[in-house]
């Protein structure tokens, strides 16, 4: 026995590959689609919603037996906007720049199916524990498709990584631009992030034929 | 032994293993199968889908053999403008062969082995024969692209397209988008820089910029988008002997292409007849409206909209569009009604795309991109609405 139970751990774990909320379940495609023109965004998105997925189911698992249920979506609102709010205040104070770059998506976190899915299918009939579980592995399966997706956007279209110019430069024209490379444009477009995750659902259900819907 | 003989028994050897859909589709390519069909209906026809793509290609060849010429042509008379007081006498000359020959075959070679090679391997992966719908698209790829682009962007493109195009939808007959722009497409949003603009459409342009030879090949869209006034006149447009994409320059090869597909009734006259009626519908509410005073001559769209209107016919890649894929069977309406709406509304579209997005110069890959996508909507609602006409000629009747 490690440090999680094996149900536990089912938690964590099936969200990042068998029950993907993004290949799997097709949510939160949108700020997917939005922010996956550079790595960076990505993995701060992705950091962010780790953050208020956990954080928020906590909150709500605790809260559980006292929301009354009429009002349940606006009591989940407050706390999704709480959390949002700190995340974006975080990020303005100590990333001025990448706060601007990312710019109205951190507050769409709240919009952010993933989020009202959880608190609403899980966090309202589970103890705290299990909640914070379940809210890191949904956050953490997003996030790994954010980054997959914003790792061949940027290496493609911008030729970079992370700011590095790891296929050379292309003004200059060193690396892989001197035998006439050039950088994919339509990568850095929208329509090619959701071909990118199409490729990724694409993949995932031909390794694994269990996923195919009839 | 014979290379029929060969073939077959190639064929008979692999017969039920992965590779057997590689060597049948060689086999039936070059021959007629030697097998008949054991059980069900025996409906013959000749016209099966490999004649009716080779028909489409037939159609394509003099478009091709003139966009040879015209690229070697282009690129000598970008260098010395004397060539082209006498268009015709410069023309057909073997220089102008040998240099087109040079640029344009790699594009038909590299567009045909790219492609063909993912049809291969996907059919060899799902285990189906080997389907034919690359044989046009494959001709038509090399035609609709600038004369210099890079290869292996073309090869990226293809393999693009042919994928997320055509494969991921179930393969030949499925798919929503016309492949061949698709391709297209896909380059000109990938690299625009090779795509756009007055340096790529003539050989060696883009090399020479900035040097004291430089050569320039603005198209005339190009020009008109820029209130330029052309260089070219409409029958230098309507013969072809203008930049432009490898093989839409000359409207006259376009049209004899488009009487061979009607004649053969491959090509859709009713798709190539309303597309041409929209065109020309836009074409006159754009002259309508500068007749009327309410574009200035100093408006970025006056160049464009102040054309007459039957010149948008003729000039940019709207004819080959309209002949060559809007009449796509695959991926164009089914109904008869259905195809004039089609049609109509791609030539509509066209000329609107082209006069207010200067930025896409040529509207008609985007427009039929877009009907495409449309098509079975279209369908939908006459088949309604036929429906709907017969239900109440039945409650007629019977009441």
């Amino acid at each position: 026995m490690g440090l999680l139970s094996k149900k536990d751990s089912k938690l964590i774990l099936d969200p990042l590959a068998d029950n993907n909320p993004i290949t799997i379940q097709v949510l939160g495609i949108c700020s997917a689609l939005a922010i996956t023109a550079q790595l960076k965004a990505s993995i701060v998105m992705a950091i962010s919603v780790i953050f208020v997925l956990g954080i928020g189911n906590v909150v709500i698992s605790l809260m559980r037996n006292i929301i009354p249920s009429k009002i349940r979506i606006i009591v989940q609102l407050v706390v999704v906007a709480a959390l949002v709010i700190i995340v974006d205040q975080v990020l303005k104070a100590f990333a001025y720049e990448l706060s601007k770059e990312l710019s109205v998506f951190i507050g769409l976190i709240i919009t952010n199916c993933i989020i009202m899915g959880r608190f609403e299918a899980f966090a309202l009939g589970n103890g705290p524990w299990r909640s914070f579980l379940d809210g890191i592995g949904n956050a953490a399966g997003y996030g790994i498709i954010l980054i997959i997706v914003g790792f061949f956007r940027e290496l493609l279209g911008s030729g970079t990584l992370l700011g590095f110019k790891v296929l050379g430069d292309p003004i200059s024209k060193t690396g892989l631009y001197a035998i006439g490379y050039e950088n994919n444009g339509f990568m850095l477009l929208s329509p090619m992030a959701l071909i990118v995750i199409g490729i990724i659902i694409w993949v995932q259900r031909s390794r694994n034929k269990a996923l195919i819907e009839e | 032994m014979g290379l029929k003989q060969n073939l077959h028994k190639l064929k008979e050897k692999y017969k039920g293993t992965k590779m057997a859909p590689a060597f049948n589709a060689l086999h039936t390519f070059l021959y007629t199968p030697n097998e008949t069909t054991h059980s069900g209906s025996h409906v013959r026809a000749a016209d099966d889908l490999k004649r009716t793509m080779n028909t489409v290609i037939m159609a394509l060849i003099p478009c091709l053999i003139f966009g040879i010429f015209n690229a070697g042509y282009q690129h000598y008379a970008a260098i010395d403008n004397t060539l082209r007081l006498d268009p015709l006498g410069n023309f057909f000359t073997w220089d102008n062969f040998i240099l087109g020959a040079w640029t344009v075959l790699p594009l038909v070679i590299v567009s045909y082995v790219v492609g063909l090679g993912v049809e291969f391997i996907f059919a060899i992966i799902k285990g189906h024969e080997v389907e034919e719908g690359y044989l046009v698209t494959g001709m038509l790829v090399p035609l609709i692209v600038p004369i210099d682009i890079p290869l292996w962007m073309l090869a990226v493109a293809v393999i693009f397209g042919v994928v997320i195009g055509k494969e991921v939808f179930g393969g030949t007959g499925m798919n929503i988008l016309n492949p061949a722009l698709t391709i297209r497409a896909f380059l000109f949003f990938a690299y625009p820089t090779w795509m756009s603009g007055d340096k790529v459409w003539v050989h060696g342009a883009k090399e020479m910029a900035g040097q004291p030879d430089a050569i320039s090949g603005e198209t005339i869209l190009g020009s008109l988008a820029q209130n330029h006034e052309p260089v070219y006149s409409m029958w230098d447009s309507f013969w072809g002997f203008i930049p432009g994409s490898v093989g839409e320059t000359s409207t006259f090869l376009i049209l004899i292409g488009a009487l061979f597909l009607i004649f053969t009734k491959i090509g859709s006259w009713r798709i190539m007849l309303s597309a041409v009626l929209g065109a020309l519908a836009m074409g006159l509410i754009f002259n309508g409206v500068v007749d009327a005073g309410w574009i200035k001559d100093g408006s970025s769209f006056y160049g464009l909209m102040s054309e007459t209107f039957w010149h948008h016919l003729i000039i940019g890649g709207l004819a080959f569009g309209i002949v060559y894929m809007a009449t796509d069977p695959v991926t164009a309406s089914q109904t008869n009604k259905g195809k004039w709406i089609y049609g109509f509304l791609i030539g509509f579209i066209s000329v609107l795309i082209r006069v207010f997005n200067p930025a896409y110069p040529e509207g008609v890959m985007l427009a039929i991109l877009l009907l495409n996508v449309f098509a079975p909507t279209i369908d939908h609602y006459v088949v309604r609405g036929n429906i709907k006409k017969r239900m109440k000629r039945l409650k007629a009747k019977t009441a």
